[in-house]
């Protein structure tokens, strides 16, 4: 039994650890490559999180949502109404931006507690419901407005996407002589916390526990006298509460809102848990994983356009390939595990 | 009331019910316009082709309509749907037109290489493209969504890739009869009936319509029983994927061009929308065919309807999750398990007063 057991982890670790690896070797071989386009110095590093700060926040929450055997799909244009209520509420109700990033999160806790009601108490497809959330809050988006509006008039939300957060060391000379010291913005910062509260929250919280036993054996968890309903209900919660946080990040990297804004994201989202490790059976995963998914996936975007002569479809392909790879490793894991 | 109880437990009465709705709304919105009462359902010839709104539903809503028979069989096979049709779609515009325009050509007046082989090659890799969904789920045991996730994001990629993520444009008159008209009849409306003629005959007269709802219904005791479930999984996926194709086919003729970002663009929401307008389980099982081919004319019926509303393309998508949410809340076990406790009572009540 107890050797069983050891081997479980193991074989979950080991996907975690080929995914780390990945993210090395793959960094290892863009530094080798494009040394002279500057892919050693820090400051690439460090721009591969700014860009992907949202993305790592709403990852955060898809992987909650999968270790319960779910999925959320509508992340992608949560994250446009959310930028559409930013800029049109600064840019055509005058709001003050504090209120408005309020309204976001209370926005998108209201949204996952529709959506997870509909899953977890009338039972429908996680799937149907998420989808019917994606098309909703992208109609909503152009509900609001139609054109690209872009955030120009509010001082303190520019003042808070400029800021730049400095190191005093790892700088380099630019053309002009001039040291620039690397930087990381405001978003980050959000982003490495939502990643450290949420790590601890899977593994310490009763909360996060639940979310592991009900993805794993609904039946047991039930038996265990857990309540999978309200479980479920709360994970779709915290996705959209998370997604809310993610667009507000995005907000502050794009400064505008239009309807055709982070398409796809989802598939981003889903691709970088699965990459990290996160089972999509559920039951499977941690946060860690997720956020090597989103690194590894913005290091192919931006070894791509090192490469300028590449399209930037070639991002995708790859990742899709990626995907792939790491779904069939995990079916074969199952297998193996099954046999034993 | 026991005939109207009757009514709507027939499994065709959804799809029915919605499409008549949407009629409905058509007419009065007529008569608040103060057109003639009845202008939806007028079919005239103009232009020596045939016009009206309804002819219009039915020659937008082919794509959708040929995308509804693989999702059905899929849907009913695997307990799962199929996300990848419209990025399918456009890796078909992708190959064919690159094929007619030979490669790197984006704007050309004659054709490369033969029309057929062009329509060839890209069925040929959208019945591949199926075929690598099918595997997947058929024989590696993944999700069927995670599974096509993989082609949703590569497929419209290697389109692009394909076109060098230009809009290629094969302006030959051929080229474009699919996408308009034989005669005075819209050749979509054409492919897409003939699409379920074939599919509505070949499970009427083989027992493979049998063998997939008993897959979808129980894998393992189908198996028990001298199925092979996988194989028939993995020939819905394969079907499916031919649809896709198919449906790509029209929608590149359509607009003689590859348009790989937009062909097929949200197309796998409207079909996995239309296969449960159709009363079928999202669960797998039983399916009906007819149903989803209802439904997915009623889909687009209510996309025209809106369009005529005055409400945008944009905004049209509020609408469309409000309907699919009250569809599947209609359909959800608790709910009907409710109506049923409370019928029950009602029956309880009467005869305890009649006691």
């Amino acid at each position: 039994m107890k050797n069983g057991k050891k081997t479980k982890i193991n074989g979950n670790n080991l996907l975690l650890l080929i995914t780390i690896a990945l993210f090395i070797v793959m960094y290892a071989a863009g530094c080798g490559v494009y040394a002279s386009k500057g892919f050693t110095r820090m400051q690439t590093f460090l721009n591969i999180l700014i860009n992907n700060a949202g993305l790592i926040c709403i990852t955060c929450g898809m992987t909650c949502v999968m270790l319960t055997g779910g999925i959320d799909i509508s992340v992608g244009s949560l994250v446009a109404l959310d930028c559409m209520i930013l800029a049109a509420g600064m840019e055509i109700w005058h709001w003050p931006s504090q209120a408005l990033m309020l309204l976001v999160l209370v926005v998108g806790v209201i949204f996952g507690l529709v959506q997870g009601y509909l899953i977890a108490y009338l039972e429908i497809q996680p799937f149907i419901v998420t989808m019917a959330g994606m098309f909703f809050a992208r109609g909503m988006t152009a509900v609001i407005s139609t054109d690209q509006v872009s955030i120009v008039s509010d001082k303190f939300f520019t003042w808070l996407s400029g800021f730049r957060i400095q190191f005093p060391f790892g700088g380099y000379l630019n053309r002009k002589g001039i040291l620039q010291l690397p930087y990381i913005r405001i978003t980050v910062v959000v982003a490495i916390l939502v990643v450290i509260l949420i790590f601890l929250m899977l593994r310490y919280t009763r909360f996060g526990r639940s979310l592991y036993a009900v993805g794993g054996n609904q039946q047991s968890a039930t038996l265990m006298g857990l309540d999978v309903k309200k479980t479920q209900l709360k994970a779709y919660m915290l996705s959209s509460f998370l997604t809310s946080i993610g667009g507000i990040c995005y907000c502050l990297n794009t400064m505008s809102g239009t309807t055709s804004q982070a398409t796809g994201l989802e598939m981003n989202a889903i691709s970088s848990a699965v990459i990290g490790g996160t089972l999509l059976t559920g039951g499977v995963g941690n946060v860690i994983g997720s956020l090597f998914g989103v690194l590894i996936n913005g290091t192919i975007s931006s070894l791509v356009q090192m490469n300028g002569k590449l399209i930037s479809s070639w991002s995708n392909i790859v990742t899709a390939i990626l995907l792939c790879f790491f779904i069939l490793l995990q079916s074969i894991f199952a297998k193996i595990k099954e046999r034993k | 009331m026991s005939s109207w109880k009757k009514l709507t437990q027939k499994r065709l009465f959804l799809p029915i019910f919605s499409m008549i709705l949407v009629m409905l709304i058509n007419v009065v919105y007529d008569i608040a316009c103060g057109n003639m009462p009845f202008n939806f359902f007028v079919i005239t010839i103009r232009n020596e082709v045939l016009y009206g709104r309804l002819i219009d539903i039915l020659n937008r809503g082919s794509e959708i309509a040929i995308l509804a028979i693989g999702m059905t069989l899929v849907v009913s096979s695997s307990g799962g749907t199929d996300i990848s049709v419209g990025s399918v779609m456009s890796l078909y515009a992708g190959v064919c037109c690159m094929l007619l325009a030979g490669f790197g050509n984006a704007n050309v007046s004659e054709y490369h290489t033969p029309l057929l082989v062009g329509i060839g090659a890209g069925l040929l890799v959208t019945l591949v493209c199926g075929l690598f969904n099918g595997f997947l789920v058929a024989y590696m045991n993944i999700q069927p969504m995670v599974a096509t996730l993989i082609l949703w994001s590569a497929g419209r990629a290697i389109g692009l890739l394909l076109c060098n993520s230009q809009i290629v444009y094969v302006r030959v008159e051929s080229f474009q009869v699919l996408g308009s008209y034989v005669g005075f009849m819209p050749t979509p409306i054409i492919v897409a009936a003939v699409c379920v003629a074939v599919a509505a005959l070949v499970l009427r007269f083989t027992a493979l319509g049998t063998y997939i709802q008993s897959v979808g219904i129980n894998k393992r005791a189908s198996r028990i029983a001298g199925f092979n479930s996988a194989k028939i999984i993995l020939l819905c996926y394969a079907i499916c994927g031919l649809c896709a194709g198919l449906a790509g086919m029209v929608a590149t003729s359509r607009i003689y061009s590859a348009d790989t970002n937009n062909i097929g663009l949200n197309m796998e929401l409207d079909a996995i929308l239309s296969v449960a307008l159709g009363g079928n389980s999202l669960g797998g099982g039983r399916f009906n065919l007819a149903g989803s081919i209802i439904g997915a004319y009623t889909i687009q019926a209510i996309t025209t309807t809106l369009y005529s509303l005055g409400v945008s393309s944009a905004q049209a998508p509020v609408f469309k999750a409000i309907v699919v949410i009250l569809i599947v809340v209609i359909q959800s076990e608790p709910v009907k398990a409710y109506f049923k406790r409370r019928n029950a009572k009602k029956i309880a009540a009467k005869g305890a007063t009649q006691a």
